[in-house]
């Protein structure tokens, strides 16, 4: 609950328009992020319904609590990247309004995965991603910017209103909203009532699965990313996910287990072309092109929300849902730490090279060699080679998840995308070490952008010596 | 042997593992201060001349600190080969056993039994001779510090290899080699480097990920990681399904590191792209992390799945021994505008076929000829590709019609020492009785004279002719490589050849001793195996 109570309060506090504000609102996250310490300990519930036990609204159990810690320490990455951005647009973006929205949307992202009926969910959803519709338009007089803003606004409009029809259907089918009580009555449904509240199912994963930008819901992706400003992309690749993400375990695993039949091959099939149509698109990007960077990086996170997708899918098929669960979220833990890793290099070079095309990383490490490793190294990670070892290792807990599930091939396909992904990540990371061409150009680093280059490398390298510490919620239960 | 006290041996080996990774790490922190070279100017200078001995610049500076850390690292291996305890080769030795990753199962397990030690001092000793030889010869291209340090990091990762008894951790040390190895071929090769490094790094990707989801299939049925749990366990927990599938899916990531034909085309490109320590290396040391792997975790873990498909090994086998036999033949001929260096690597197809046909027999007596055949390879193979190195050097070509011309290089005339080695090379690769190359070729045919209980004996008789037939075919490419180099008369003009250089008769004297030895006295490494391999097939305690 502190929780929120601080994201609630932070809200109020970017109003007083000054320089500072960001600064106010990284201080704001970092808050929420310690917040979620005293909570650790185990499950607390609030909102709940007098007279059952529980059946909550909000439940802030270790699930929550670790999405919780991702999106808000995303954010909290964010905020730092966008501190720069900020300074360097000279009054092209609204401070006021960019804090406000992005500090809004992250409360909505944090309510989330705490939220335990429908209700609550869609609007937590809403809250996340109204905010980031704005964000992505914020840039003023920027026609590729609203471009791109109406393209993610109306696609994602329509994944809301469809899931929310579904959200309808399930209501009228079981009669309640708390995911748990829907688990218990949507075995005992009509005879007549069954295709309504299995369409409801497959309406209100729509809805999710756009946010995870899952094949084929993935077309706004690209171009979305290349015309939000950086920081907000780099949000959107991670926050976005985990939104995405959060709300299809919520609804598959808690509120319909006894329909696993029915979304584990779904969400398998949907992992499957999601990561193959993600690193093949990646593939294809032209390092000449500009925002190639971006643009890669875009494809790339599609890729990822393949893997992410692979284990929520084998939870349809184990014995042991939460163990699978757990290497979903492992994977979007490092996923985050790494992602923004590489957007805090691709935001760094950004502000020199104004066009972001892959290219310009092209001896970077003769101008910036720690910058340089640090962007093969999470470049590496993401691909799951080592020295990136997090990387290999939260992969190896999805293979595993997989393969225990009896998925061979799903896990033979995620092989063949784990190859094709190399090859980019790799040619990405060789360009790095080349001979620069033309007048090299030093990047310098403000302090916020180096502060949080060095808070994902910690991170990615502390994980890297101890993969327990995110890989022990691939082995224990979260709710 | 020495005795020494068991938590040193842990320290040593442990040591072999993290000393060359922390001198990694060294190797690409900033040199001393040299304000005149700043990276931006002298990284991407042209090829650095070759500096004298007492080099000061900062070049030099950290290719003398990867031969420390190399020697280092050498000295662990032999003092950690001198305080094993020979008697009892076949027990795990120097073991280190802490949990890791509690949630993946994964512990930090080591430890060193007969199989495993001929290969560590391998690996030290070749790395230690490559960063030698780059200290007096810098490899030609961008600046060496990053060389040292993708060196080092390959070395780390191979030692581990045959260091680590877990599942996972094999896997973990299997990748780490892939992406120095890249590095080291895609900016210090030859000619096509870029195109070889891909399809090297792209191959063995995508069999090592094939091979983890077998790793994984066994980890999750049998329950646990742990190599020697799980041999000891024989395959009696993992169902017949189980272990063909994990062998099937296993036995295809490493044989794509092997290499076993069909699955070796990366192999050529990668070797003749490659500089000579590249080659060296990855013959001499990499190849056989894919037969270690064979005989480590295969044979003992899922036997009866093993079973199943050692008739198709072989038969692979046996198949590549004489494809690798042809396609040298057919580049040592004349007009054939062959390469050396791709020649040696279609050699080590062939001679990589030998250790699988042995380790296809499972049979002591085959496994036992195959690790024998994996050292002699390494040390035979390394020391060609270090000569085939050195005559590019000095002639600026390696393709054999260029250097034999109309009647022969004339080696024997132009560079009498360097001749001899050469031919002294070729002849310990035919498996000339007396040289290391014999042994391992011969126990291989000879276990395949009775394979294993279950194993279709004719089939076996049959690849065993087919494969004595290959060592004629490996005797007549090398005896037409040898007369077409070294052979020939001296044209009055031309000018002599720098003989033998002092650092390279320093790299190479190891291995031209080490082939000696182990031709003449078998048993110094056979006694090591043997229990060892014995203990493997037979399952049982530890």
């Amino acid at each position: 609950m502190v929780a929120l109570a601080v994201l609630v309060a932070d809200l109020f506090v970017p109003a007083a328009r000054k320089p500072a504000l960001g600064w106010v609102s990284v201080a704001g996250l970092a808050a929420a992020t310690l917040s979620l310490l005293p909570l650790l300990d185990g499950r607390r519930t609030t909102f709940c319904l007098t007279g059952q036990t529980g059946v909550c609204s909000y439940t802030a159990d270790h699930f929550a609590l670790v999405i919780q810690f991702l999106v808000l320490g995303g954010a909290l990455l964010t905020a730092l990247l966008s501190v720069t951005a900020l300074k360097d647009a000279r009054g092209a973006l609204p401070e006021g309004e960019f804090w406000f929205l992005l500090l809004s949307s992250a409360a909505g992202a944090a309510l989330l995965p705490a939220a335990r009926d429908l209700a609550t969910l869609i609007v937590a959803l809403e809250v996340a991603s109204l905010p980031a519709f704005a964000l992505v338009g914020l840039r003023h007089g920027d026609r590729k910017s609203s471009d791109a803003a109406l393209k993610f606004f109306l696609s994602s409009v329509t994944a809301t209103a469809v899931s929310l029809l579904g959200v309808s259907f399930v209501y009228a089918s079981t009669g309640t909203l708390y995911l748990t009580q829907i688990a218990d009555r949507v075995q005992h449904v009509d005879g007549q009532l069954h295709t309504v509240a299995q369409t409801g199912v497959v309406l209100t994963l729509v809805g999710f699965a756009f946010k995870t930008a899952a094949v084929p819901f993935h077309f706004w992706v690209p171009d979305t990313y290349v015309g939000a400003p950086l920081p907000v992309a780099a949000y959107l690749s991670v926050i976005g996910k985990a939104v995405g993400f959060t709300g299809l375990i919520l609804v598959t695993v808690v509120a319909l287990p006894s329909y696993a039949g029915a979304w584990g091959p779904a969400l398998a099939v949907l992992a499957a072309l999601t990561m193959t149509v993600g690193n093949v698109g990646a593939l294809r990007q032209q390092a000449t092109r500009a925002y190639s960077a971006v643009r890669l990086l875009a494809w790339s996170s599609v890729g990822q929300a393949g893997y992410l997708l692979v284990p929520i899918a084998a939870a349809g098929y184990a014995k042991n849902p939460q163990k699978s669960i757990g290497s979903t979220v492992a994977y979007a833990l490092m996923y985050a730490a790494v992602n923004l890793g590489a957007f805090a290099v691709a935001a760094l070079v950004g502000r020199t090279r104004e066009r972001n095309r892959v290219t310009d990383y092209r001896g970077l490490y003769a101008t910036n060699p720690l910058t340089a490793l640090l962007m093969a190294f999470f470049l590496l990670c993401l691909a799951g080679l080592p020295p990136g070892v997090i990387g290999l290792f939260a992969k190896v807990t999805v293979f595993s998840a997989a393969v225990d599930a009896g998925l061979g091939w799903l896990a033979v396909v995620m092989a063949v995308n784990v190859v094709i992904a190399l090859f980019y990540y790799l040619q990405w990371t060789a360009l790095l070490f080349r001979a620069p061409e033309g007048e090299p150009v030093r990047h310098r680093a403000p302090a916020p952008l180096t502060a949080a280059l060095a808070l994902t490398a910690v991170l990615g390298i502390a994980l890297s010596g101890a993969p327990q510490l995110v890989l022990r919620f691939a082995s224990t239960g979260l709710f | 042997m020495i005795d020494i006290s068991e938590s040193v041996m842990q320290f040593l080996l442990a040591f072999l593992v993290v000393g060359p990774l922390l001198g990694a790490a060294a190797a690409l922190l900033p040199s001393r201060p040299s304000p005149d070279r700043r990276p931006s100017t002298s990284r991407f200078a042209a090829p650095l001349p070759v500096t004298g001995l007492k080099g000061k610049s900062p070049e030099q500076a950290v290719l003398r600190h990867g031969v420390t850390v190399t020697g280092a690292v050498l000295v662990a291996a032999i003092v950690l080969a001198a305080g094993f305890d020979h008697a009892q080769a076949s027990k795990m030795q120097a073991t280190t056993d802490i949990s890791w990753i509690p949630a993946l199962h994964v512990r930090i397990h080591l430890g060193v039994d007969g199989i495993s030690l001929p290969l560590l001092v391998l690996t030290a000793l070749l790395t230690f001779l490559c960063a030698l030889y780059s200290y007096f010869k810098p490899p030609a291209g961008p600046a060496p510090k990053a060389f040292v340090a993708l060196l080092l990091l390959l070395e780390s990762g191979t030692l581990a290899t045959f260091a680590v008894l877990d599942l996972l951790l094999f896997f973990l040390a299997f990748e780490t080699v892939l992406i120095p190895m890249y590095f080291l071929v895609a900016r210090w090769g030859g000619e096509g480097r870029q195109a070889a490094a891909w399809r090297f790094i792209l191959y063995t990707l995508l069999g090592s990920v094939v091979m983890l989801l077998g790793l994984l299939l066994i980890g999750i049925k049998a329950g646990t990681f742990d190599m020697v749990a799980l041999a000891t366990d024989n395959g009696r927990s993992l169902t017949a399904t189980v272990q063909v599938i994990a062998v099937l899916a296993i036995g295809i990531g490493l044989a794509v590191k092997t290499p076993m034909w069909p699955l070796h085309s990366w192999l050529p490109d990668a070797h003749t792209a490659a500089p000579t320590v590249g080659s060296v290396l990855l013959a001499g040391v990499m190849l056989k992390m894919g037969t270690y792997g064979f005989v480590r975790i295969l044979l003992p873990i899922a036997p009866d799945g093993f079973r199943t498909f050692a008739p198709y090994l072989a038969a692979f086998a046996v198949v590549g021994i004489i494809y690798g036999s042809l396609a040298c033949l057919a580049l040592a001929g004349r007009g054939a505008k062959g390469d050396l260096k791709r020649l040696i690597a279609y050699s080590s197809v062939g001679h990589m076929g030998f250790v699988l046909l042995g380790i296809a027999t499972m049979t002591p007596t085959g496994v036992n000829g195959a690790l024998f055949a994996n050292i002699a390879h390494g040390l035979i193979t390394g020391l060609l590709f270090f000569l085939v190195g050195a005559l590019k050097d000095r002639t600026g070509t390696t393709d054999l019609d260029a250097l034999a011309e109309k009647s022969g290089a004339a080696l024997y005339g132009r560079a009498p020492r360097l001749g001899g080695l050469l031919a002294f090379g070729a002849v310990a690769s035919l498996g000339l009785p007396g040289l290391a190359g014999f042994w391992g070729e011969m126990l291989a045919l000879f276990g395949s004279f009775e394979p294993a209980a279950g194993l279709s004996r004719p089939a076996f008789l049959t690849f065993m002719a087919i494969g004595a037939f290959g060592t004629l075919l490996t005797a007549a490419y090398m005896l037409v490589v040898v007369r077409r180099v070294c052979m020939g008369a001296v044209p009055q003009q031309t000018p002599r050849l720098a003989d033998v250089h002092g650092y390279e008769f320093a790299a190479w004297t190891p291995l031209v001793a080490l082939t000696v030895l182990a031709g003449l006295w078998p048993k110094a490494l056979l006694g090591l195996t043997d229990p060892a391999v014995q203990q493997l097939l037979a399952g049982g305690n530890r």
